[in-house]
């Protein structure tokens, strides 16, 4: 069963129409023990990095997670925050740790340059050329995104990404074996969004 | 590169859309879920929906009505309508709305941008700004039917900026209903003092004068008259910005 994890820091609902609107099961969990017999995870998160770090350490989410993504290899799907969490550490608000699945950070996207508008807010298009989540998507497809932080990758090793630009190359999907991180909204992206949701269900 | 947004703006009295007339003269046009529904079959970017009345009749806007919006839309959705309080967009967001719109509480009481966007982060917080034109480059902020004198409209919006809001909406009361053409200075001051995306609304007569507003650096345009009451539709707006090399999706 698909298991959307409630962290309670941001509403999660567009989340769950999109899935239901799909036709798939699925289950919402707020406790890291009924992560037991997930087949598919789904992390979303709106919000702020820090908050929703400090729900996943204090709720015992990370050991659960650690569990079902690293040993038992469970497809895991990360949405904006969710799939920020997914880096080493965070800079938004006092900073925080997240789960090191992916050899990044995440850092404020203007750091560069002062006349961006963040956040990078609006309809923008991802180079998906080849990534299996995004068959049946043409390449250069708009998404949804809402952000006003990203992630910085440190190695590329093992990974698949697909980025926008957005001043500079914004990572707008990740991918390490199971583990897929989509910093644009897949549910609030109309058609496209949700060929790319019915693939992580139905391909991975 | 990051689209220009076309945003449908769907004005309620607390029942059916309606638009207005420079914020007076009203025409009714039947069920918001109808005619939000229509929108989301025509794939249009986002849509920003306001209960024009709830303000003054002292009452939040309908949350059953934001939910069956809701259901089946794919797009970002933004709500605004007598929000005061941090559990109003609690519950907006839960019936699915992703951005909310604060207006009049926002001018009594500014302090409220700065908790809401702590609470729900800045990307979630629209303030919305009724602009009136005294006459022509002399601008007046607009609230409830009234010029808001204690507010110098550019220093209020650098405020709200300041303050938290990750968004501004635009709505030009002169221009309001009358298909009579944008006022581009208006949007260009605006989007150049400050650096979060500014959507505005008010005036549009033609595709062309979404060219003209997204040729600023507003992130978007807000249109309503000329989709309920001409043959244009956000489709063919989108084609005229292309051909004009904007970059819309």
């Amino acid at each position: 069963m698909l298991k959307i994890v409630d962290l309670q820091v941001g509403n999660i609902g567009s989340v769950i129409r999109a899935v239901k609107h799909l036709g798939a099961e699925y289950e919402l969990i707020t406790l890291p023990e009924q992560l037991e017999g997930a087949t598919k995870i789904i992390l979303p998160g709106v919000g702020n990095f820090t908050a929703a770090s400090v729900k996943l350490y204090a709720s015992g989410f990370v050991e659960a997670l650690n569990k079902h993504v690293l040993d038992i290899k469970i497809p895991v799907l990360g949405i904006c925050v969710g799939m920020q969490l997914l880096a080493n550490e965070g800079f938004e608000g006092n900073g925080a740790k997240g789960l090191g699945y992916i050899d990044a950070v995440v850092k404020r996207i203007n750091s560069f340059d002062e006349t961006l508008i963040v956040p990078h807010m609006g309809w923008n298009d991802v180079s998906t050329k080849n990534l299996s989540l995004f068959q049946g998507i043409e390449d250069k497809s708009c998404f949804y995104f809402v952000h006003s932080y990203a992630m910085k990758i440190l190695s590329q090793e093992e990974l698949d990404i697909a980025y926008t630009d957005y001043g500079e190359d914004v990572v707008a999907y990740v991918r390490k074996n199971n583990i897929h991180g989509a910093q644009f909204h897949p549910e609030k992206s109309q058609a496209v969004g949700l060929q790319f949701l019915r693939n992580f269900i139905e391909l991975c | 590169m990051l689209r220009k947004r076309i945003i449908p703006i769907v004005l309620l009295d607390g029942f059916s859309v309606l638009k207005t007339i420079n914020f007076k003269e009203r025409r009714n046009l039947g069920s918001p879920i109808t005619v939000t529904r229509t929108y989301n079959t025509r794939n249009v970017d986002e849509l920003v929906l306001l209960d024009i009345d709830a303000s003054k009749q002292k009452r939040a806007i309908d949350k059953f009505t934001i939910a069956e919006i809701a259901q089946d839309c794919f797009m970002p959705l933004t709500v605004g309508g007598g929000i005061k309080s941090i559990k109003d967009i609690q519950d907006l967001l839960a019936k699915g709305a992703d951005k909310v719109a604060v207006n009049s509480y926002a001018i009594q009481n500014p302090l409220f941008i700065k908790e809401a966007s702590d609470v729900f982060g800045a990307q979630c917080i629209v303030v919305s700004v009724d602009v009136v034109e005294l006459e022509l480059g002399v601008y007046a902020v607009f609230n409830n039917g009234h010029i808001v004198s204690k507010l110098d409209l550019f220093e209020w919006i650098l405020k709200v900026v300041e303050l938290g809001a990750g968004e501004l909406l635009i709505n030009n009361v002169t221009r309001d209903g009358n298909m009579k053409g944008v006022n581009v200075a208006l949007a260009k001051k605006i989007s150049n003092i400050v650096n979060v995306p500014v959507i505005y609304a008010g005036g549009v007569s033609c595709p062309e004068d979404a060219v003209r507003i997204c040729e600023t650096n507003a992130s978007g345009v807000g249109i309503s008259s000329i989709f309920h009451f001409t043959e244009h539709t956000p489709e063919s707006c989108k084609l005229v910005m292309k051909r004009a090399g904007l970059s819309v999706r």
